[in-house]
C-alpha cells in the first residue's frame, strides 16, 4: 500500500498514522454510515450498527495494513467513555425498579439460572472442542453486554477484543433465533421472554424485543443491567469451580 | 452536563478504586454502577441532568465498543484455530440460556400472578 503512493501522500499517509485524528474520525465516520445501513435495510440484526462498523473498520485495517495499535490512538477516546457508560445504564434499571421489586424472586431466580447455565455450556462445550484457557475465559461473559463481558474476560486472563467478538455472535445469533427457540418451548408471557432474551443475548436480542412489545423491551432492559452484575460475580466462581 | 459527567466517572472511580484495593474479581464500572444505584435509591432518582446525559451515553453504547470490537484484527488466529469451538459453543449455550431462563421465569411470575 505504501510503495504505490505517491510521495507527498505517502508523507501525509505516515504523518496521520502518529496522531489520533484519522482514527477517531474514521470510527465516527464508519458508525454514522453502518447506522445509515441499518436504518435503510430496516433495522435488522445483520445489519447491527456496531457489527458493521468493526467488520468495515477490521477490513480497512487489513487491507491499508494499519496496525491496531495506531487505529486505537485515536479510537481510545471513544474507548474510554465504555466505563461512564456502564455506569449509567443504574439510570434505566432505577427506573424499572418497581418491575424489578414486584418480581424479583421469579427474576433472580430465573436470571442467575439461565446466566449460569449459559455461561457454563460455553465454556464446557468449547473446553471439550480444544479450546484454550484465554478463548474459554473470553467466552464465559459473552452474554453480558460488551463493556462488561470485556472487562470480565481482561480480569479472568482473556482478551477483551475475543470477548467483545463473542458478545456481538451472540447478540446477532440470540437477536434472530429467539422469537422461534420462545414458540417451540411455549414460552408466551412477554416478561419472560423479555428476561430471557436480555440474559442470553444482552442488548441484540432486547432490541429485537422492544420491536415486539414494550413489557418484554422493559424486562430486556433489566436483564442487561442485573446479568452484567450476577455475571461479575458468578464467572470468577464457575472458572474456579470447573477448573478452566 | 458537566455536573452529571462528574457523577458518572466519580462513580467509577470509586469502583476501581475499590476493585483495585481489594483484588474483587468484579470490574471497577460494574462496582460504580451498584453504587449508582445505590445514590438513586438514596436520592429518590436522578436529577433530569443526570437523567439526559445517562441516555445520551446509552444511546450511543453500540458506537462505544467499536474501538474495542476492531482489536479482532490481532485475534485472527486464535479465531480461526478455534473456529469449530466457536461455531458450536455459542449457538447451543445462547439457546439454552434463553430456554432456561424464558421457561423458569414464565412458570415462576405465573404462580406468583395466580397466588
Amino acid at each position: 500500500m505504501h510503495s504505490l503512493l505517491p510521495l507527498p501522500f505517502f508523507h501525509v499517509w505516515s504523518y496521520l498514522q502518529t496522531q489520533p485524528l484519522l482514527g477517531l474520525t474514521a470510527t465516527l465516520c464508519t458508525w454514522e454510515l453502518a447506522c445509515f445501513i441499518d436504518a435503510r435495510a430496516g433495522h435488522k440484526p445483520m445489519t447491527n450498527p456496531t457489527f458493521l462498523s468493526i467488520t468495515f473498520l477490521a477490513c480497512a485495517l487489513l487491507l491499508t495494513g494499519t496496525p491496531y495499535s495506531a487505529y486505537f490512538n485515536g479510537a481510545q477516546y471513544v474507548h474510554f467513555l465504555l466505563g461512564p457508560a456502564t455506569v449509567a445504564l443504574a439510570v434505566p434499571m432505577y427506573a424499572n425498579r418497581h418491575s424489578i421489586k414486584k418480581h424479583f424472586g421469579p427474576i433472580f431466580i430465573s436470571l442467575t439460572a439461565g446466566s449460569f447455565v449459559a455461561a457454563s455450556s460455553a465454556m464446557l462445550i468449547a473446553r471439550a472442542l480444544g479450546a484454550p484457557h484465554n478463548v474459554l475465559v473470553s467466552l464465559g461473559p459473552k452474554s453480558v453486554t460488551s463493556p462488561i463481558a470485556m472487562a470480565i474476560a481482561q480480569n479472568l486472563g482473556g482478551q477483551p477484543p475475543l470477548a467483545a467478538v463473542f458478545v456481538m455472535i451472540t447478540g446477532i445469533f440470540g437477536a434472530v433465533i429467539c422469537t422461534s427457540v420462545f414458540k417451540l418451548v411455549r414460552v408466551k408471557d412477554w416478561r419472560a421472554q423479555g428476561l430471557a432474551a436480555g440474559t442470553a443475548a444482552h442488548g441484540l436480542a432486547t432490541a429485537r424485543m422492544i420491536l415486539i412489545n414494550e413489557t418484554a423491551g422493559a424486562f430486556g432492559g433489566v436483564a442487561i443491567g442485573l446479568n452484567g452484575i450476577v455475571t461479575s460475580v458468578m464467572l470468577p466462581l464457575l472458572v474456579q469451580m470447573f477448573g478452566f | 452536563m458537566v455536573r452529571a459527567i462528574m457523577i458518572l466517572l466519580l462513580c467509577q472511580l470509586v469502583g476501581t478504586v475499590v476493585q483495585e484495593g481489594t483484588g474483587l474479581p468484579i470490574p471497577g464500572p460494574v462496582m460504580g454502577l451498584v453504587l449508582l444505584i445505590g445514590l438513586l435509591l438514596w436520592r429518590g432518582g436522578p436529577s433530569p441532568e443526570l437523567h439526559d446525559t445517562a441516555h445520551g451515553f446509552l444511546k450511543y453504547f453500540g458506537l462505544l465498543f467499536v474501538p474495542a470490537g476492531v482489536g479482532v484484527v490481532t485475534e485472527l488466529q486464535v479465531l480461526q484455530a478455534n473456529a469449530l469451538a466457536i461455531a458450536v459453543a455459542i449457538p447451543v449455550s445462547t439457546i439454552l440460556g434463553l430456554v432456561v431462563t424464558g421457561v423458569l421465569m414464565q412458570r415462576l411470575s405465573r404462580s406468583e400472578d395466580d397466588a
